[in-house]
């Protein structure tokens, strides 16, 4: 239960941390909350030869507000972004996420860029962003380039990112609001408890005009298969209308038709694959009740 | 190659030179012979370990010693107030808060910043703030009873409340 042996450097800048990243070929890793990567560690599922710590480049640690978008840094804490006003005003459904992520003391050490680069199709973050139309920022001494979340996540534990490319900056756009709309928003999940890894869970953001007919919606899925997933085909349910109980279970029905959680032991495809429909309808049914509750 | 870190810890500062591997858990309890910092899992799972990195609180087991240069930490043995427990800690001890007693220091850890923010709390509350330490003795009813009793206002002759 103990990293195997690794050199290790310490770059208080982007561009010294890309050239260590260069430099150090594919075995050499970023370290950046370590609530992943250590562990990994200290069962020796990873074994690299470099760890680069990130921990010390403070200008990954800021959130900025530009022209209609969020920008994160990198390293921001999970509890950091939770406990962000701009976070909670904007991407409520962010905040809501981020607190079944882990505990208390991991969520103090946990990053954005980390939860985003691991790829994981159990983690709630990436899901949201999915359902935001988030982008990256992934430099390299080659450059940097701007990239979908859609694009990044490839499979599970995997991205699309160069083995020399660091994420930067997390960029979420405000969401865009026809005018007379109030948006509602859920995430629900179910796990034996609670901040463990969930079991499955479903999220939903709404936007109900003055009728209360859904005119967007988006739905996203946790656990759901290899990469975070969002159902098209589920919101395109909902969409035009009243999002009454029945709509909402067809939509949760769709939503979940053709999905392949991974099974283990503390719950097979069948069982997961219901889980998920379950949260997804009450993710849907709070969110339109949230946006009701707004209209009135 | 190994690396020269300084560390702040409990007030003390101490320098050391490591290897980058060294986990923290390892740094605290093996080189620094503070042994009150307990490990149970190595990987994040089970609280044992919470310490109290610039004043949060985090795993040990899961960050490097040479992540700690420079920096400032806490661990359970700078909880008691010249000798005796603290208020938290003679919680624990009132209301049974523990029985083997190897989760304790982790638990008291995570508690003390709850306990420092002096807001009342719900037990479902007590519970989420409990959530990422494992305790395989108490059933977490008597901790949750201990942090009940250490969030009460003061009375002159209250249990974990007199001083
Ligand atoms: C007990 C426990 C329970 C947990 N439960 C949950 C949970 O319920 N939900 C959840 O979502 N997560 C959970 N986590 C994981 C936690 O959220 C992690 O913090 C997160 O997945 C990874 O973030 P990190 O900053 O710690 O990354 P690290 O562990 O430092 O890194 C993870 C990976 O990303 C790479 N990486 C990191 N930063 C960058 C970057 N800027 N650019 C490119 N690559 C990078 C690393 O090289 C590594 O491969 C749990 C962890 C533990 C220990
Ligand atoms: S020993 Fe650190 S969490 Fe279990
Ligand atoms: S008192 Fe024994 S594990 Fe908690």
């Amino acid at each position: 239960m103990k990293p195997p042996a690794f050199e290790y450097e310490a770059p208080s800048t982007v561009e010294d941390a890309a050239r260590l990243l260069a430099d150090g070929g594919d075995d050499a890793k970023l370290l950046a909350g370590g609530q992943s990567l250590i562990p990994l560690l200290n069962l020796r599922f990873a074994a690299p030869s470099l760890l680069i710590d990130l921990n010390g480049v403070l200008e990954l640690a800021h959130i900025n507000e530009a022209a209609g978008e969020l920008r994160i840094g990198a390293l921001v804490r999970h509890s950091a972004v939770a406990g962000h006003a701009l976070v909670a005003e904007r991407h409520p459904l962010l905040a809501e996420a981020l607190g079944y992520v882990a505990h208390p003391q991991i969520r103090n050490r946990g990053t954005i860029g980390g939860t985003t680069a691991h790829s994981d199709p159990a983690a709630e973050v990436p899901v949201v962003l999915l359902m935001s139309d988030a982008r990256v920022i992934a430099h390299s001494t080659r450059g940097q380039r701007e990239i979908a979340v859609d694009d990044l996540f490839v499979s599970i534990f995997t991205t699309s990112l160069e083995p020399d490319e660091i994420i930067t900056e997390v960029i979420i756009p405000d969401r865009h609001v026809e005018p007379g709309t109030i948006t509602g928003s859920s995430f629900q999940e179910f796990a034996r408890r609670h901040g463990d890894y969930a079991i499955g869970g479903g999220a939903a953001i709404v936007e109900l005009d003055a009728e209360g007919i859904c005119r967007n919606a988006r739905v996203g899925l946790l656990g759901a298969g290899m990469r975070p997933e969002e159902s098209k085909a589920a919101a395109a349910v909902l969409e035009n209308s009243t999002l009454a109980e029945d709509t909402v279970r067809e939509a949760a029905r769709v939503a979940t038709a053709e999905i392949n959680p991974l099974g283990n032991v503390h719950g097979d495809v069948q069982y997961r694959r219901e889980v998920i429909r379950e949260m997804t309808f009450r993710a849907v049914m709070t969110a339109a009740n949230k946006a009701k509750a707004g209209t009135a | 190659m190994k690396r020269d870190i300084e560390v702040e810890v409990n007030g003390n500062r101490y320098r050391r030179t490591v290897e980058p591997r060294m986990l923290l858990t390892d740094f605290i309890r093996h080189e620094l012979r503070l042994t009150g910092t307990h490990v149970g899992c190595e990987h994040g799972v089970c609280g044992a370990c919470t310490i109290h990195f610039d004043g949060e609180p985090v795993r040990a087991c899961v960050m490097l010693a040479v992540q700690a240069d420079g920096h400032s930490l806490r661990t359970v043995e700078s909880l008691a107030e010249e000798g005796q427990l603290n208020r938290l800690q003679r919680a624990f001890n009132e209301c049974h808060g523990l029985q083997c007693g190897f989760c304790t220091p982790g638990f008291l850890m995570t508690l003390q910043p709850v306990v420092d923010a002096g807001e009342q709390l719900s037990d479902d509350e007590i519970r989420d703030a409990i959530s990422g330490n494992l305790c395989r003795c108490t059933g977490y009813q008597q901790i949750v009873d201990a942090v009940n009793s250490a969030l009460a206002p003061s009375q002159p002759d209250g249990h974990a409340s007199t001083s």
